[in-house]
């Protein structure tokens, strides 16, 4: 069974449509990604699946459970991390913890044992007793991931897990979140625009702009979209004749010459260096310089949509 | 819907938590009842105040007047309150729990209630200690039924508003013109038989009116209306409120 089914799933607000007729499959187990600017309906999308705001029109099952028809059931299943904070800080952090296994009924040697597991998951085990208003962004944002599997969820939805978290703090989220998608067998949904993130993280990732998806495959796929690696050559000499030379090489999909600087698209651009210098060489070409670089879904994201992400984010604030 | 004795048990919990750990908050909603307490009941002390049911003395009446207040402040308070735990994310975290509506309703109208009663009690004990007597554990029992059906009245209020507001920004108008005038109007500082004809009709349609009224005629012995038709007005309004907070708070979306 598939850990979500969606069909159709839209959400309009006062006639803007912030979630476009969206269908989409998650299989049990996976790390599913939505990535796309702020604004393009992905913490829109979680909130229908998570019970909080009621769909528009569309179809959806979360757990094998209908989200307009079961949301009892859809909300047993389900762990969340909100995009914004959402703990007490008037109570320490166990208690924030214990609240919430309350709430889904846990007994209280269960709760005991496994609020102790999820502490030491997340390593706050030292800082139960603390309030939550004296932790930091990076510690509240463990708790609560801490916390969205207390009660051993089948899905746990991520809203961007990592949002205003510096570079290593972010690197340790990364590492629990491949934790727990690996011992737990719980599927994860992860919403973000941090392009690094859904690359390293998610087995599968969807591209999101203005309520649609606009890709979706496997990270390394959606890159194999845009024709492979970008090798470009500085080079110095017969520039003519290494242009016609490399013209006959089927392997290059693309070339562009900008004066001295050759840039050549090609799958595994890194196996093809070195046939590209002794080609150059062959011509007594000089090579001076080599650039090798992977397409990132940065790329895939611009050649979907004609726009960068980070100019999105950048222009666009609001709703996302 | 079930209701579930554990979610109520811990959001009532949570409650005075956080009202033990927030002394400044006690002391703050302690420190306006206690102000009028003194100040009116020193400074008219010497007057007579004309109207006075039964006679008895200004500060014998307003004593049960300025409980009525702290249950009325801090219980529309606790139902609004559900507007910072929007604010602060938390609301949230307790709306995506499979708990029934409603179980949530009556955990925030158990938790408030507690804080409002304890509220009151304390005004109550000040009071004795400045030498207000009440009339005897009969009636103190029955002085207890009204505390219970104010506080329940106006947290039903709260969440009635609550529920109707996006966010903390409206907070001073429902002060200013829903709260305050609830308080005049209700006789709590002075005889409504003084008020003008027109105004006295409001005074009628002042749910706070009959939980006084009821709340004097335990504590002190003087009433204008008959005890048992505060107690059956009081019960209605109360249910009638917690029925509506409840209806508003389940049709409101927490996002």
């Amino acid at each position: 069974m598939d850990a979500i089914n969606v069909e159709k799933l839209t959400k309009k607000f006062d006639g803007f449509t912030a979630v476009d007729e969206l269908s989409f499959n998650v299989g049990t187990g996976e790390l599913f990604g939505l990535l796309g600017p702020n604004g393009a309906g992905k913490t829109t999308t979680i909130n229908m699946l998570s019970t909080l705001l009621k769909k528009t029109s569309g179809q959806a099952l979360v757990a094998g459970h209908d989200i307009a028809k079961a949301r009892d059931s859809v909300r047993k299943s389900i762990g969340i991390v909100f995009q914004e904070t959402a703990l007490d800080g008037r109570l320490t952090g166990r208690e924030n913890l214990e609240f919430h296994a309350m709430m889904y009924g846990m007994g209280k040697a269960e709760r005991r044992a496994r609020i102790d597991e999820v502490l030491r998951l997340v390593d706050l085990e030292e800082k139960a007793s603390t309030l939550a208003e004296k932790y930091s962004g990076g510690m509240k944002r463990r708790l609560e991931i801490a916390r969205g599997l207390v009660h051993r969820p089948k899905v746990l939805f991520l809203d961007e897990p990592t949002l205003g978290l510096d570079a290593q703090t972010r690197r340790h989220i990364w590492d629990y979140i491949r934790k727990l998608n690996r011992e737990g067998a719980v599927t994860i949904i992860l919403t973000t625009h941090y392009m690094e993130e859904a690359d390293t993280l998610c087995g599968r990732v969807a591209i999101m702009d203005h309520g649609k998806f606009v890709a979706l495959d496997t990270p390394a796929r959606l890159k194999d979209l845009l024709g492979g690696d970008v090798v470009s050559l500085e080079v110095e000499g017969n520039t003519a004749a290494l242009e016609e030379a490399l013209r006959g090489l089927d392997w290059i999909k693309k070339i562009k010459v900008y004066e001295d600087v050759f840039s050549l698209t090609m799958e595994r651009g890194e196996r093809r260096i070195p046939e590209l210098i002794q080609t150059a060489q062959g011509l007594g070409v000089m090579v001076n310089c080599v650039r090798h670089r992977k397409p990132s879904l940065e790329d895939v994201f611009l050649h979907f949509t004609g726009r960068s992400i980070r100019e999105e984010n950048a222009g666009q604030r609001g709703r996302s | 819907m079930a209701i579930s004795a554990t979610a109520i048990y811990v959001l009532w919990l949570r409650e005075l938590k956080r009202i033990m750990r927030a002394k400044s908050r006690i002391v703050g909603a302690l420190a306006m009842p206690l102000f009028f307490l003194a100040f009116l009941g020193l400074g008219f002390k010497r007057m007579a105040v004309p109207g006075m049911p039964g006679g008895v003395e200004y500060i014998k009446f307003l004593v049960p007047g300025i409980i009525g207040m702290a249950l009325l402040f801090s219980s529309t308070l606790a139902g609004l309150s559900v507007l910072w735990d929007k604010e602060f994310g938390f609301l949230k975290e307790i709306m995506v729990t499979p708990v029934s509506r409603v179980s949530i309703v009556l955990g925030r109208i158990a938790g408030g209630t507690t804080t409002a009663m304890g509220q009151g009690t304390l005004i109550l004990i000040i009071s004795i200690i400045g030498g207000f007597r009440p009339r005897g554990m009969v009636s103190l029992v029955l002085a207890y039924v009204f505390m219970i059906l104010i506080s329940t009245a106006f947290l039903g209020l709260g969440l009635i508003f609550a529920s109707r507001m996006k966010d903390v920004q409206g907070f001073g108008i429902i002060m200013n013109f829903v709260i305050f005038p609830i308080f005049f109007l209700s006789g709590s500082l002075y005889p409504l038989s003084n008020l003008p004809v027109y105004l006295r009709v409001l005074t009628y349609v002042d749910p706070l009116t009959y939980g006084l009224d009821g709340l004097r005629g335990a504590l002190i012995g003087v009433s204008v209306f008959p005890i048992g038709f505060d107690l059956f007005v009081m019960s209605v309004v109360s249910l009638v409120m917690v029925l509506l907070g409840a209806y508003f708070f389940e049709k409101s979306e927490s996002v």
